[in-house]
């Protein structure tokens, strides 16, 4: 703008138009702070929530009853007007401020309290303080425990009390994390395998029946086969019981804010810790396990604890199953409507028509898929080839097949638009030069066009990569559910189960989210997966965006 | 091309002769052209094989769809002339089992035959223990379905039989058995103490209590039985109790009870029903069941579920009526919908078991089928040669008529009557509702409940939740968009549009997750604010203009054009905390401390925490980025001497953009708004989550809504397959395909003829 016009009237200043192009401006302002708002928001909620909090203890006084000790970690805190929480039905008395703070607390110890969370006002909290011997407890069932460690038992016996049962427990701890991890093999694996053999010749049982071919030796031989398998269990089984006896030997007495006695298994236990006393770097290493936990674990009550590990790996799963459906369609596809269609109006139709498949809504495909991969293909090949397991649907019912074959439908225009893109990108006369000097067409594609065109299928499949983890609608419909008993793959033959359910990130937010029974407990957790879906997705698209600039880069020099 | 197979190769060096044609090089090019020739195949095979795929979903899903508008359609079986017939009495009542293996025939003489549809011999023969010289006067049906039967004799009892029938597996081999039961024992029950005969009967029975109602002439007698069970002995007792009800004014034709016991249906006269209210036994009213004077009521019947009455006439009309409460919440019988079936009268009613359908047959042995709440004619066929008696088995795919000594199955195909287009798009009055209303409420627990299949609130909430969207996405994209693409710094723009594309990629289950558990009690909680902001946002930018504009010059020339964005982030930021923070401060002030309450008691809104507002909110990030890198696409690549060439001409860059710019982009930016608006309406997971999935029609933006997407999520999976509901639900998706596909479309014409227009500039 000029130097002269030093100082404008207002007037003259919204002739201008300057304010207007302020305005614009302050639209891509709004645009970049709600991303990056959402995203550090999501961030600081999912990575908080593994940081050893403070346990705090204060005397609750509510006006006009008496006062009672609460211990928790506040996990919330806002300002309300009082006018507000008098309308919830607190007894706010008139001299009140204005605005009271409310704090949203974990008071843990569901067994005792009835729920894990309590809405308090801070302004009655008196005497807060947060003394080094409370214990936070994570449980395998009932959620966390807080209170004070009071003794150690082996076998119903006292073997320590006081400061020093905090450091036998910690120990026998460690001997019960262990016992755990070899429960968890022997229950998981070894047991797992023998329901799995017994299932396998139930189902040859019925196969041979429904061939008329199960006579008496076949009967025989499958009896044979079933009694070697019960005779394994029966071993194994003792073990079990060993095992678990040695597992459930120790027990902790705990005193809870209500000065109550509680006695917990150690076998039930998962951590115990004590925050208030804890060094920092003691809080970090508490912090990478379990975010650690998080990230390799198997899923805890009713998913609300634990990790989402199963949840990860049906989302690779998936996603690679529908990698290998995607990459040859989609690219034959862009190379025949590219290179061999002839380029008329039709062609023309058709790259509309999948441009704009793209834009169709998910939950569109989701419908297909469960009505024609799951009902009418499943059905059939199901009739075809697993009547023994008839009526229980084998591929008739959702499952990793048609959910990654719904995701390939999904995501293929995806990859035939890109691979097209990048076709087109390669100059004519690359392609005259492969001609003339004698190879054939196919050749030509194949050693000259489709590798310089490969980084372009390589950012098509990305996107549709990302697309597919992101995508949950479908899902929904073809075979995603919120609690798979098995990961897909596995040491049964035939290890690669098709027909298996998965559990899928984007639906685990979902459901624990929406679905929980316990959504206070589930809130922090759903941060935590949609923070792994961002960082995932986000570098899935970045990447995808490097390799589509240095393409371009690469072929602007081949332009000139 | 090289066609290397019929060419022969020739090298004309004189320093070396390479032969070219050796037997071994031509088997080399011959395979090589084979190749070649594979690679053309598989790769057209391929790629139409592909793009075949992909257009299946249009037809699978239409395939999947048609068959709900299909007629019904009727197959004659072979007619049976069992010899047991021809001694038979005149038929009273037919009837069929759920299997569709054995029948029932009530003669009038009183024998109850059961017999094998297929061939029509006889299985079984019950004589009912009529007294010495009494007659069958008249006969009823109670609920259809129930199988329980009410005869009226001549000597003023009446006698209830029920007829049932036992599946057993003697040796794995299926078989039906058909018994007679006597609810209120095997003898009859007097109910005319004069003796004279029943001409009417209707029987209902609601478990423990059980109405007998029977008319002489203008007379009208009920009977009340209640079971009543005594605590010490366990025994029970019926407690029989005669209710008087004013009289009737002209001759009676039929007797209806409502099955809840709480009204009595009394046609009498030429076209009248008298309605009675059983609780306080007082007539409710008289109605005119026809406006014309010559119409006659000749059949009636009561409707799946006992609410609705089906009224046939002398001239074929057939119509529906049930109680309906007026404005000033009187209950009347009123007229819903009429049907016609040829033009002879109506003879026999018979209402489906298990849909809100019926069949009707005229004298003339027209047989129709309908159904109520579609208000559809599914079909009329000639099935006899005069007036018959017919019935319908449980499933409603079987009928069976006898006529002329003769009895003739038909098979009925009649799988989705509930669906027409008035039942989908138009408004229905559904029983018990007191007017047409648009509802969508696909299941319910109880067997005679009347699906609600209006896809009305559905589509409207669909197309509220995208207003609602737009509302917010379509004003900030494109400014976003005008500013990126005309005003911005290139080094900021390079920063600025990766981060818009993430906002793209982001799933939208998070950005749904987000909105439900997060936007939504936050935005109950600071609904102040949430409006405050809305004001002062531009305030504030306009304001930090202002200021920026009166800085001295020393500071202003130290920022470049085109960083505006950047320096109103803070501005942003600071108007944002503001609003929010004063919002507790003003709810105090203004709303009593608690906007919600105020808003609910004060302005009588309805304000669910889960709204339209936040799906708004949601969905409008959901929606910006697309919006935006459309619209910045077409505005960016206007090509630069139309813009030099305004602004040389001393335009503004405002004024510039305004008159030339946005111009000649304005059919980019509104195809960006077309995308914008398809991925709006095809969003799932945000709304699912959003939104507390309420199928209502009320614009209120404090007010829940129910997409088509999200139905589908929500009910697809318990939906039974190939039932019409699930069809329906494909039908949906049907919807939503075409309306996306058709807006996508029209968008991708837009900007390709654009982008010729910038070609030839």
């Amino acid at each position: 703008m000029s130097l002269k016009r030093k100082q404008q009237s207002v007037r003259s200043w919204f002739k201008s138009g300057a304010p207007m192009v302020w305005l614009n401006g302050g639209a891509v302002a709004i645009a970049i702070i709600m991303t990056i708002g959402l995203l550090t928001l999501i961030a600081v909620r999912g990575l908080g929530h593994f940081w050893p909090a403070d346990i705090l203890e204060a005397d609750y006084v509510i006006p006009g009853q008496s006062a009672k000790v609460l211990i928790g970690e506040v996990v919330q805190q806002e300002e309300v007007p009082s006018a507000r929480l008098r309308g919830a039905g607190y007894p706010v008395t008139e001299e009140a401020p204005e605005f009271m703070t409310r704090e949203l607390m974990k008071v843990g110890n569901r067994e005792v309290f009835g729920a894990d969370f309590s809405w308090i006002v801070d302004d009655w909290l008196q005497n807060k303080r947060y003394p080094a011997e409370l214990v936070a407890v994570e449980r395998r069932e009932w959620g966390n425990f807080y209170g004070r460690l009071k003794q150690v038992k082996e076998n119903g016996q006292v073997v320590a009390e006081g400061e020093a049962a905090w450091d036998e427990l910690k120990a026998r701890l460690a001997r019960v994390d262990d016992l755990h991890s070899d429960v968890v093999k022997l229950e998981k694996k070894d047991i797992g395998r023998i329901n799995y053999g017994l299932e396998d010749l139930r189902l040859k049982q019925r196969g041979l029946e429904l061939k008329g071919q199960l006579n008496a030796q076949a009967q025989a031989d499958l009896d044979a086969q079933r009694a070697e398998l019960d005779a394994q269990y029966k071993v194994l089984e003792a073990e079990l019981t060993a095992l678990h006896g040695e597992f459930n030997r120790d027990s902790a007495v705990f005193v809870t804010s209500d000065e109550r006695e509680i006695e917990i298994n150690l076998g039930k236990m998962v951590r115990a810790y004590r925050p208030n006393g804890m060094s920092l770097s003691a809080k970090f290493s508490h912090y990478g396990s379990k975010l650690w936990e998080f990230v390799a674990d198997d899923p805890r009550e009713a998913n609300t604890e634990g990790g989402i590990f199963p949840a990860i790996f049906g989302t690779v799963m998936m996603v690679m199953l529908m990698t290998v459906f995607v990459t040859p369609f989609g690219v034959v596809a862009a190379v025949y409507l590219r290179e061999y269609a002839s380029q008329g109006a039709m062609t023309r139709v058709i790259r509309i028509a999948v441009n704009n498949l793209a834009g169709v809504p998910s939950i569109v495909y989701g419908v297909f898929g469960l009505g024609f991969f799951v009902y009418v293909l499943g059905g059939s090949l199901d009739r075809l080839f697993f009547p023994e397991a008839l009526p229980a649907p084998t591929l008739g019912t959702g499952g990793l097949l048609w959910a990654s074959l719904t995701l390939a439908i999904l995501t293929v225009p995806v990859v035939i638009v890109a691979t097209e893109e990048g076709l087109a990108r390669i100059p004519r006369m690359v392609r005259e030069g492969s001609l003339a000097l004698g190879a054939t067409k196919a050749e030509t594609l194949w050693k000259v066009v489709l590798p310089m065109a490969s980084p372009a299928m390589m950012t098509g499949l990305i996107l549709a990569v990302a697309r597919a983890a992101g995508e949950v609608a479908p899902l929904m419909l073809v075979g995603v559910v919120k609690l798979a008993p098995s990961l897909p793959l596995d040491g049964n033959y035939p290890y690669l189960h098709l027909d298996q359910k998965i559990m899928h990130l984007g639906f685990h937010i979902y459901d624990v989210g929406f679905q929980s029974p316990n959504v206070e407990a589930a809130r922090p957790l759903v941060y935590a997966t949609a923070l792994l879906l961002v960082i995932v997705i986000a570098t899935l698209n970045f990447s995808a965006v490097a390799i589509r600039n240095h393409l371009r880069e690469k072929y602007k020099a081949l332009e000139h | 091309m090289n066609n290397l197979a019929e060419t022969s190769m020739t090298a004309q060096s004189t320093a070396k002769r390479i032969d070219f044609n050796t037997p071994a090089l031509k088997r080399k090019r011959k395979l090589r052209a084979l190749k070649d020739r594979m690679a053309r195949w598989y790769v057209t095979l391929g790629g139409l094989a592909v793009l075949a795929a992909i257009t299946l979903i249009f037809f699978y899903l239409a395939w999947v769809v048609l068959p709900v508008f299909s007629g019904a359609e009727l197959e004659a079986k072979k007619a049976q002339q069992p010899a047991w017939l021809n001694d038979a009495a005149a038929p009273l009542l037919l009837s069929l089992e759920e299997q569709n293996k054995v029948a029932m025939r009530l003669g009038s003489d009183g024998q109850v035959v059961f017999f094998n549809v297929k061939d029509g011999s006889e299985r079984k023969r019950f004589q009912l223990a009529l007294p010495e010289g009494v007659s069958i006067v008249s006969h009823a049906e109670d609920q259809p379905g129930s199988d329980r039967v009410v005869l009226g004799l001549s000597n003023g009892q009446a006698l209830v039989f029920k007829h049932l029938y036992k599946v057993t597996y003697p040796n794995n081999v299926k078989t039906i058995s058909a018994e007679l039961a006597f609810p209120l024992g095997e003898a009859p029950i007097t109910i005319d103490s004069q003796g004279r005969p029943l001409e009417h009967v209707a029987y209902s029975d609601k478990g423990d209590a059980k109405l007998l109602a029977a008319s002489v002439g203008e007379e009208l007698m009920l009977l009340s039985l209640v079971e009543e069970e005594n605590f010490l002995t366990g025994e029970t007792s019926v407690e029989e109790e005669r209710i008087s009800l004013p009289q009737i004014a002209a001759p009676i034709k039929s007797l209806f009870i409502d099955p809840r016991h709480m009204w009595l249906y009394v046609i009498n006269g030429r076209a009248t029903a008298d309605v009675f209210d059983l609780r306080s036994n007082k007539l409710n009213g008289r109605y005119k069941l026809e406006s014309d004077g010559n119409t006659e009521v000749t059949a009636a019947t009561p409707l799946l579920g006992g609410i609705s009455l089906l009224i046939g006439d002398n001239l074929g009309g057939i119509s529906q009526w049930f109680m309906a409460r007026d404005k000033d919440g009187v209950a009347g019988l009123k007229e819903i919908r009429s049907f016609q079936l040829g033009s002879s009268p109506v003879r026999q009613i018979v209402a489906e078991a298990r849909r809100k359908g019926f069949v009707v047959m005229n004298d003339a042995g027209e047989l129709g089928v309908f159904h109520s709440t579609a208000h559809r004619t599914l079909l009329t066929e000639n099935v006899a040669d005069a007036a018959a008696v017919f019935t319908l088995s449980p499933r409603a795919n079987r009928v069976l008529v006898e006529s002329d000594g003769q009895l003739k199955p038909f098979r009925l195909d009649n799988p989705h009557p509930e669906v027409s287009w008035s039942a989908l798009w138009e408004e229905v009055w559904y029983e018990s509702y007191d007017q047409p209303e648009y509802i969508w409420q696909s299941t319910a627990a109880n067997n005679d409940f009347e699906p609600k299949m209006s896809l009305s609130p559905l589509t409207f909430g669909t197309l509220k939740a995208a207003f609602y969207a737009m509302l917010l996405a379509a004003p900030l994209a494109i400014c976003a968009a005008i500013y990126t693409a005309y005003f911005m710094a290139p080094q900021m723009r390079g920063k600025v549009k990766p981060v818009i594309e993430l906002m793209e990629a982001l799933p939208t289950v998070i950005l749904g997750f987000f909105a439900g558990l997060f936007l939504a009690p936050f935005v109950e909680n600071h609904l102040p604010g949430i409006f405050s902001l809305l004001i002062l946002m531009p305030l504030g930018m306009l304001l930090a203009a202002f200021v920026w504009s009166r800085m001295p010059e020393s500071i202003r020339l130290r920022v470049p054009d085109g960083w505006e964005a950047a320096m109103l982030i803070p501005v942003v930021l600071l108007v944002g905390w503001f609003s929010i923070g004063m919002s507790g401060v003003m709810e105090n002030a203004f709303f009593d401390g608690d906007m919600r309450l105020w808003l609910t008691n004060d302005m009588a809104i309805t304000f669910d925490q889960r709204n339209a507002l936040v799906v708004g909110l949601a969905m409008g990030f959901a929606v910006i980025p697309n919006i935006y890198s459309i619209a910045e696409d077409a505005i960016f690549s206007v090509p630069k001497s139309l813009s030099y060439g305004s602004l040389a001409l001393g335009a503004t860059p405002w004024q510039t953009l305004t008159r030339v710019v946005i111009l000649t982009a304005s059919p980019g930016i509104f195809s960006a708004l077309m995308i914008g608006m398809g991925r709006a309406v095809g969003e799932t997971m945000i709304v699912l989550m959003a939104t507390g999935n309420t199928p209502i029609m009320e614009f209120n933006i404090f007010e829940g809504l129910r997409t088509l997407s999200a139905n589908i999520a929500v009910e697809m999976p318990e939906s039974e397959v190939g039932s019409t509901h699930y069809r329906v639900l494909f039908m949906a998706a049907m919807v939503l395909l075409m309306f996306t596909f058709a807006m996508n479309t029209l968008a991708e014409l837009i900007r390709q003829r654009l982008r010729n227009k910038y070609a030839s500039l």
